[in-house]
């Protein structure tokens, strides 16, 4: 059962959004402003009910590709940083390289993907994957080193094997970090797909979002802009919910 | 006949080269402890107090000398008979306090359904009975140092090597700590190594004393405290233990 504090938090959460809301809400109606500049939040959410707008095929492609690139960034991205863990040489030898490959801005390499796999959603991922993959693996590489030296001589002092400093001592170690590079590539995740649509594409919400400017229907561009978000924060929310369940609370790196 | 020592340390050298520097951390130590003693080592910081230590554990080669453990009627196997305590808990945050106890027998191999009871039994003697499913972060940094120590027992090793293990912990609980750790020696008939800089701690507990000098070290001293055990807090008071302690201190130019 959640204790006082926890629902007064939730509350707080509900409320401050509701206020958020009456907010936008509040200030279309007092100034006046035309629905093509900006929709109230009503008149947003009724553009779900036309049937020519396609939500379902815009919102399953964008999920995808978030979701996507996402998972396949957390799952290559720790893969890569206990290669790096594990052997020193590749540490030495592939880091400097990365941090080069870092530097480069993700969303400029999106028109060349699309030169090389052509549009769709599956380009959209990779994109995706690009943008998400550096901040996992450089936070899950840190993680694993910061091993207290004592400790490791602690494993080593009963001839423990590698495999079992790996999994005993320094995977679980890095789990905090893991789940701090994790979050912060839930709002990258969000962005690169995006971009991808934004470049060359034929669905997604970012596509649809081009598509309805050029019409000036207002209200869609931001009802597909909240259910862009909406994906965002679910994504975020389950990021969090695992956070919880695999990392003791004291561990945690705010 | 006089029994052969468990540990027979015979002109010990360590040097720690880097690519252009020699540190003579080392210079000769020579040092015979017998089964079953506590053998104090004190000296100044920096002296290779700590350096000696990870010698016996097995962590660093020496560059000269004999480091022998064990001997014909007590056999030493050095990846099962090692316990160390350093002056940091170093529990795993992620597992409670019987997991953490578990560690070394986990990763040595041992059957899981005796060692589980063997850690429920430690728990007892250090203390920290009806604490073995807590966090660490839940422990305070005296009852954690406690865990520790169970975890360096659950294996059984026949030698337990410590660190400055209540250095970091305030002087009231430290006292209750050296208390402890001689009924937990007494009860186990354990050969302890207890690297300190206290010069009280290490007259108050060692059946012996080994005092080193600054690097590169030597044993300036050692000698038997003649202070039957059990001890309590009137040994401090004893006027033999003031003439140990004071023989120290002119040694170490206080």
């Amino acid at each position: 059962m959640p204790s006082a504090a926890t629902w007064r938090k939730i509350t707080t959460i509900i409320l401050v959004h509701i206020a958020f809301v009456a907010l936008w809400w509040g200030a279309v109606i007092i100034g006046d402003i035309p629905a093509y500049i900006l929709p109230t939040p009503l008149q947003a959410l009724q553009t779900l009910g036309e049937e020519n707008y396609n939500w379902g095929t815009h919102f399953i492609a964008t999920s995808q590709e978030i979701f996507g690139g996402y998972i396949l960034a957390v799952i290559v991205g720790v893969a890569f940083a206990v290669m790096f863990t594990w052997s020193r040489r590749t540490d030495e030898t592939l880091m400097p390289l990365l941090v080069t490959l870092n530097m480069i801005p993700k969303v400029a390499m999106a028109p060349l993907f699309i030169v090389w796999l052509r549009f769709g959603v599956t380009t959209n991922i990779v994109i995706t994957f690009t943008i998400c993959f550096f901040p996992i693996l450089l936070n899950t590489a840190r993680g694993m080193r910061e091993v207290e030296p004592d400790l490791l001589d602690l494993v080593r002092s009963l001839k423990g094997s590698q495999w079992q400093i790996l999994t005993k001592i320094q995977f679980p170690g890095a789990l905090p970090y893991i789940f701090s590079g994790m979050k912060v590539a839930t709002i990258l995740a969000v962005a690169g797909a995006i971009v991808g649509e934004f470049i060359q594409s034929d669905r997604g919400l970012g596509w649809f979002m081009l598509v309805t400017q050029e019409a000036l229907n207002t209200d869609a561009m931001v009802m597909a802009l909240l259910l862009v978000t909406l994906i965002g924060v679910v994504l975020y929310g389950i990021v969090i919910l695992l956070e919880r369940i695999f990392v003791v609370q004291d561990a945690r790196v705010e | 006949m006089t029994a052969a020592p468990f540990i027979s340390l015979k002109n010990v050298r360590k040097i720690y080269r880097t690519r252009d520097t020699e540190f003579e951390a080392i210079k000769d130590v020579s040092l015979n402890v017998m089964n079953g003693e506590l053998v104090s080592l004190v000296g100044p910081s920096g002296c290779g107090k700590s350096t000696l230590l990870k010698i016996l554990a097995g962590l660093h080669p020496h560059d000269g000398g004999e480091v022998q453990i064990g001997n014909d009627e007590i056999p030493f196997d050095p990846s099962q008979d090692i316990g160390m305590v350093f002056q940091q808990p170093l529990l795993l945050k992620w597992r409670r306090i019987v997991e953490n106890i578990l560690l070394p027998a986990e990763i040595l191999g041992r059957p899981m359904k005796e060692s589980r009871e063997r850690a429920i039994d430690l728990l007892n003697m250090v203390g920290l009975d009806g604490f073995g499913d807590n966090y660490p972060y839940e422990l305070s940094g005296g009852m954690q140092q406690r865990a520790a120590i169970a975890r360096a027992l659950i294996h059984d090793p026949k030698l337990i090597l410590m660190d400055e293990p209540f250095g970091a912990l305030d002087a009231l609980t430290r006292e209750k700590m050296n208390l402890e750790l001689l009924d937990i020696w007494q009860s186990s008939r354990k050969t302890i190594i207890f690297v300190t800089h206290g010069i009280q701690e290490a007259v108050f507990l060692g059946t012996h004393v080994a005092v080193m000098s600054t690097a590169p070290a030597e044993i300036a001293d050692y000698f038997d405290v003649d202070i039957p055990h059990p001890r309590d807090l009137n040994t401090k008071t004893d006027e033999k233990f003031g003439t140990y302690t004071r023989r120290i201190y002119q040694l170490l130019g206080m």
